[in-house]
């Protein structure tokens, strides 16, 4: 056998070994999708796409699905997912909007502004942020950040005035939309510092001509043109803060509450939630009760969904900008 | 297209005093203020990352202790008691290897028959893109949802032989192999983009002096292609390593969460990757207020270390793709992660 493998190989043979291995990975991940749709699929079967909205106490619900056994009445599959998908939506929103602001600036720093000794400092740096485990995150989240919140922000004027609804302990959404914010900026960075490196020196250099100051000619020329590219790397940083679990999971305070902008501004930003990926962790033990086990693949199918929309979108975002030869 | 052709007739006629504009102390207000947001967010975000990584080595060398890197965790109600994390470490390695076992071949053959055969006839560019869109697929996917993949998945009767079967018949469905082929998932786009795009850019006149000397084609990737596109690959594999060394969610659901190394069946090997356990990622979030046990100085040592070899593999990523751009005759600048 080894014999065989040691002698060279006949081309069509190579090929087509290599071939079934690429299909093979293809039909794999196919499979995959289709098998995440299939667990998922009582749950729009008894819902349809009602699941997504609101009504009912989610809470309520999964405690039910808990309790039924293996051959659960139609009723247990009642699902309003609404909290968690909420809960998703505002902190992706919230930190994708900061990390924006932030990763464009330090991306003009970064590419026109800062000298080249600083920025032999700073590109490395954003690297390690990007390279700095989830779970270290929401280490420093839980046992820094959240406590410092209660101790040092929340009043018990703001703890009282939520109390009949929820309680606060410093873990909720101001936490996690921070820690989340400086994971997916070293993403965005990345992405946006390749398209400003790479558009053609000229355009900016015409501006200056003109008479526009440096800053100005970047903002005028440059960012306009690597517009695509921003889009795009924002949308990749969405991709990735919709999937992030572990360490929503440590900083969200872990309650499937939907934070309510009329408590007021900073009671809003103490307040527990709970998102699809952390949802799935939290339930992730009683799949063994199959509407429970339905309703946390659909979670599970809703972030595949949004993730693929999120990557194509990117794709195609991209697409003008090949036409100036902009590599991004 | 307005913003590349200035409106010249709105423009103020131009100043007499020449490089006023030069120095950012004539730019308007609004120009300064975004000027110093810059220079704030850059340097604000050096800040961020010294303060994490300070804090970090602040609490590693208060906590650590060379025993805790040679001891096995214990059971115990006190932080005194629990042990340490040598375990946990042994099983950061094993899925890394298990993962990067069985990622390679996958990625490997998937970017030399994309980049190298997936051209020639319609069907063929066909069956390419679907492979590449799938590749792309998995690179977008959650880490979470593939363990959640893999819980259901290896639950089958036809994977028993993978992990073992519980008291009541059932399957457990949760070892190391079965968490290492998830992990394999999370190495396969790094592993795959990097070579793919290592062979793109391989000239084509390296193929035809191959082809001159009458290799065959799978002669010229073996020993002309792959071996020219060898850093594209460490840079790629590397990058795969510290996704799996960094990942969560797998190992929670799927190697069984256990704190010490349990193996599973007689056979030596066989019965280490059958067994469950748990990695330095497990033992920071089980360690922390977040999991069962609540000893964040077992915590804050292990993610000390994890830390460190992350930053270790950073480099080394940083080393590779250094000594590749200056042996391709290129600067370093360009991308930056």
């Amino acid at each position: 056998m080894l014999e065989r493998l040691r002698k060279p190989w006949p081309d069509h043979r190579a090929e087509r070994t290599l071939g079934a291995v690429s299909l093979l990975v293809g039909v794999g991940v196919i499979a995959m999708v289709a098998f995440v749709a299939t667990e998922a699929w009582p749950i729009f079967q008894h819902n349809g796409l009602s699941w997504l909205g609101g009504g009912g106490s989610l809470e309520h619900e999964i405690a039910n699905m808990t309790a039924a056994g293996a051959h659960a009445p139609a009723a247990v599959y009642h699902l309003r997912a609404w909290p968690v998908i909420y809960g998703t939506l505002l902190t992706c929103a919230i930190a994708v909007a900061l990390a924006l602001l932030v990763a464009v600036l330090t991306s003009v720093f970064i590419v026109e502004l800062a000298p080249v000794r600083l920025r032999n400092v700073v590109i490395p740096v954003v690297r390690l942020l990007a390279s700095v485990p989830s779970v270290v995150y929401g280490l420093i989240g839980i046992l820094v950040l959240a406590p410092f919140v209660e101790q040092h922000l929340i009043t018990a004027h703001d703890k009282d005035s939520v109390q009949n609804v929820v309680q606060l302990t410093g873990e909720g959404l101001g936490v996690t939309v921070v820690i989340l914010t400086i994971m997916i900026t070293p993403i965005m960075i990345a992405l946006i510092c390749e398209a400003l490196s790479s558009a053609p020196p000229s355009w900016r250099e015409g501006a200056v001509a003109l008479g526009l100051n440096p800053l100005r000619a970047v903002r005028a020329v440059t960012l306009r043109a690597i517009r695509p590219a921003i889009v795009a790397a924002t949308v990749l940083a969405t991709a990735r803060a919709l999937g992030e679990a572990i360490m929503i999971e440590m900083v969200s305070g872990g309650k499937s509450f939907a934070p309510n902008l009329s408590h007021g501004v900073p009671t809003f930003f103490y307040e527990p939630l709970r998102t699809l990926a952390s949802a799935i962790v939290d339930y992730h033990d009683g799949i063994a009760a199959p509407p429970l086990r339905a309703a946390v693949y659909a979670f599970a199918l809703l972030l595949l969904f949004s993730a693929f929309v999120f990557s194509v979108a990117g794709y195609l975002v991209k697409l003008p900008l090949r036409k100036y030869q902009v590599r991004a | 297209m307005n913003a590349f052709a200035p409106d010249l007739q709105a423009a103020p006629p131009p100043s007499s005093k020449r490089g006023r504009r030069s120095s950012p102390w004539g730019w308007r207000w609004g120009d300064r203020l975004v000027l110093v947001c810059a220079w704030a967010m850059g340097i604000g975000l050096c800040v961020i990352a010294g303060a994490i990584v300070l804090y970090m080595a602040y609490r590693g060398v208060q906590y650590l202790r060379p025993s805790l890197l040679f001891s096995r965790p214990q059971v115990s109600l006190s932080q005194a008691g629990s042990g340490g994390f040598l375990d946990p470490l042994l099983g950061t390695m094993l899925l890394t290897l298990i993962g990067v076992v069985f990622a390679l071949p996958l990625a490997l053959a998937s970017a030399v028959w994309i980049a190298e055969y997936g051209q020639g006839g319609r069907v063929r560019q066909t069956l390419a893109r679907v492979v590449e869109s799938s590749i792309e697929v998995v690179a977008g996917t959650p880490d979470i949802v593939i363990a959640l993949f893999g819980l259901s998945l290896f639950r089958l009767g036809l994977f028993a032989p993978l992990s073992f079967r519980a008291e009541g018949g059932g399957v457990y469905g949760q070892s190391f192999i079965v968490a290492g082929a998830m992990m394999s998932l999370l190495a396969l786009p790094p592993v795959f983009t990097a070579t793919r795009d290592g062979l793109q850019a391989v000239p084509a006149h390296m193929r035809e002096a191959a082809f001159a000397l009458g290799k065959t084609r799978i002669a010229t990737i073996r020993r002309v292609l792959l071996p020219s596109v060898r850093s594209n690959m460490a840079t790629g594999i590397t990058l795969g390593i510290s996704r799996i060394i960094g990942d969560t969610a797998i190992v929670l659901f799927l190697a069984g969460d256990t704190p010490r190394i349990e193996p599973q069946g007689g056979a030596p090997i066989v019965n280490l990757l059958r067994g469950t356990g748990s990695t330095l990622t497990t033992y920071i979030f089980q360690n922390s207020p977040a999991g069962e046990g609540g000893a964040p100085q077992k915590a804050y040592a292990a993610a000390f270390v994890l830390l460190v070899l992350v930053l270790g593999l950073n480099l080394l990523v940083d080393r590779i793709s250094r000594r590749q751009a200056r042996s391709m005759g290129l600067t370093a600048a360009g991308g930056i992660v």
